[in-house]
């Protein structure tokens, strides 16, 4: 009896340190990602913010300067042509790929469900896997003549960078509003037919007002994606350091400036740092898109 | 009436839209198969590039992507499953979690070449790694690990609960389940998840150019020993991958064929990402009926 008793030990033993084995080690990792996260948002903080409190560089100058010269005397570090650059073809892109994605997710989940999704889908995962730099040749070698040939001029701008980044983010946008769609409970549907109504006045008036906040949150995660996308857009949009008056004018973003200068400048002068702020720029953003869609996804569940 | 003519007008315009997707999508793969792959032959995959005159290749390139997708991979999954298991399996809601849910949200949303920046300033220059491979994989694993968590924390989520409990019955402990019953379950999903990834990461140029560098020593395929500056194995080399290469030719492409260069170069890197991805999908597949007995 008792040499049964005994295992019994030795067993609750092993499950103890098994336990703590798998608990630490899964905690590490988690401890891993916060720590990433933070050193992340330090290392770049304290960086682009040396501009401002050791370089003598006043933030008003940085976010509304338009001129942006810093090998003259005195140097200037307007950053205003790049942040216009960055908002204008995110924005752009946002607006010709939301009406394009949501056709997209409509033609999946509303026109032809089933079929539409069998075409559809592989297009969508197929489009997103084309790399970034795939996508810059594709603008450099398509769009930019094509606009060149269209409306004269160099080509390249913020039209053909916007329209690169659209195609770009036209995979986000589309699959989350097609999930979106398709999770909404049938019976929504049915009972707008019910009552005699269309299917575009069922999509216009009943499906669209019910899952808004959830396409938005697809067009945020896109314009997410746009705003942060370097080098695609740099091969297209003609690096040019002034604020753009016209749609065919050469011009910057923040990622396209930072691309080009950040290994042409030295580690600790002005103008290197100039560039960390802007990347700081990009971070900021990155937490209002992240905050957007928490607000947004928020007033989705209600 | 009028409705009805309203709901054909609005069906037709989104029937064209959609396969206005679908087009562009045979049209940009058309596109880029149709300018690169004449160009694809043995000698373009495997010589080095040429920066002054023509006849360049991408073999560096390439093994330098493969390589580097390698040693990636060998820093993110132990951590991200290891990230995503905890989510799945140890985390109880609450503030904590939802924390943690706030940082691989905000970590997946940064853009890459802030990423690229934080390895330059942290891993090339405070810990001295230069532009190396190293430095390029870390920064690639940081790029990656939210996605990897995410897709492991559903995977184990989407194990049947009955597995877990026929687990408990046995009297097993918490981590014998996870390691022994739900992640073979879990395992063609984790692939699935990882390849699907690794399409990504191979495709990814922003966060190297600042970490693995844009440039290539000459590389001695002869010389395995990892710890000589010219042997392709050393992880302490910088390298330049094939998206990086890409981006290079197309913007400072000075060479009488960099057209053609970048073509071919696009084209080899667009069936490479589809391979992983068309081989994701049947890796999962056959894992599955390994691990599972149905057929």
């Amino acid at each position: 009896m008792n040499s049964n008793m005994k295992p019994r030990r030795p067993l609750r033993e092993k499950h103890y340190w098994e336990d703590w084995t798998g608990r630490i080690y899964t905690s590490i990792c988690v401890v891993f990602l916060i720590v990433v996260m933070f050193s992340i948002v330090y290392f770049v903080a304290s960086k682009g913010l040396t501009t401002f409190f050791r370089d003598g560089v006043s933030l008003r100058e940085f976010i509304f300067g338009r001129t942006w010269n810093p090998s003259a005397e005195p140097s200037a570090y307007g950053a205003l042509p790049f942040i216009t650059g960055s908002f204008t073809t995110t924005l752009l892109a946002a607006l010709i790929a939301s009406p394009l994605s949501l056709c997209a997710a409509l033609f999946m989940t509303e026109i032809v469900p089933g079929k539409g999704k069998k075409i559809l889908q592989p297009a969508i995962e197929l489009l997103s896997g084309i790399p970034s730099v795939v996508y810059g040749f594709i603008g450099l070698s398509v769009i930019v003549p094509l606009m060149r040939t269209l409306f004269g001029g160099a080509g390249v701008g913020i039209a053909a960078g916007c329209l690169v980044l659209a195609v770009m983010i036209l995979p986000t946008v589309t699959s989350i509003m097609a999930d979106a769609l398709s999770a909404l409970p049938k019976g929504l549907r049915e009972s707008s037919y019910a009552l005699g109504a269309t299917r575009w006045q069922t999509i216009y008036r009943v499906i669209i007002p019910t899952v808004l906040p959830a396409l938005l949150t697809g067009v945020v995660l896109g314009m997410a994606r746009a705003f942060g996308e370097a080098l695609a857009v740099q091969m297209v949009i003609g690096n040019a350091p002034h604020v753009p008056t016209s749609l065919l004018e050469s011009a910057s973003t923040l990622t396209s400036v930072i691309t080009l200068s950040m290994g042409n400048t030295t580690m600790g002068s002005v103008h290197n740092n100039a560039l960390w702020s802007m990347a700081l720029v990009l971070l900021v953003m990155t937490f209002v898109f992240v905050i957007l869609v928490r607000l947004l996804e928020r007033r989705n569940r209600v | 009436m009028k409705a009805k003519t309203v709901d054909k007008i609005a069906t037709y315009v989104i029937v064209v839209l959609a396969l206005f997707i679908v087009a562009l999508l045979l049209g940009l793969l058309g596109f880029i198969l149709a300018r690169g792959i004449g160009h694809i032959d043995w000698n373009f995959l495997t010589s080095a590039p040429q920066m002054l005159k023509g006849g360049g290749g991408i073999g560096p390139q390439l093994f330098n992507s493969i390589f580097l997708l390698v040693l990636t991979l060998i820093i993110t999954i132990p951590l991200g499953w290891g990230g995503g298991i905890y989510m799945a399996e140890y985390a109880k809601p609450g503030r904590i979690t939802s924390f943690i849910r706030l940082v691989v949200e905000v970590l997946s949303s940064f853009p890459s070449i802030v990423i690229g920046l934080f390895g330059l300033l942290l891993i090339v220059n405070t810990f001295g790694l230069g532009f190396s491979l190293i430095s390029g994989a870390m920064a690639l694993a940081i790029f990656n690990l939210p996605l990897m968590v995410r897709t492991t924390e559903q995977a184990f989520r989407a194990v049947p609960k009955e597995q877990k409990e026929a687990g408990l019955a046995l009297g097993l402990s918490k981590w014998k389940i996870i390691t022994s019953i739900l992640l073979p379950v879990a395992l063609p999903s984790l692939i699935t998840g990882t390849i699907l990834a690794s399409g990504r990461i191979f495709g990814e140029a922003a966060a190297l150019m600042f970490t693995a560098g844009m440039s290539s020593p000459p590389l001695d395929f002869t010389d395995w020993n990892p710890t000589s500056p010219r042997s392709p194995l050393n992880p302490f080399r910088p390298a330049e991958t094939l998206a990086v290469h890409i981006w290079k030719v197309n913007s400072e492409g000075i060479g009488p064929d960099s057209k053609e260069v970048a073509a071919g170069a696009s084209a080899v890197l667009v069936i490479l990402v589809l391979a992983f991805n068309l081989s994701a999908r049947w890796i999962g597949r056959v894992v599955y009926r390994r691990m599972t007995a149905s057929k």
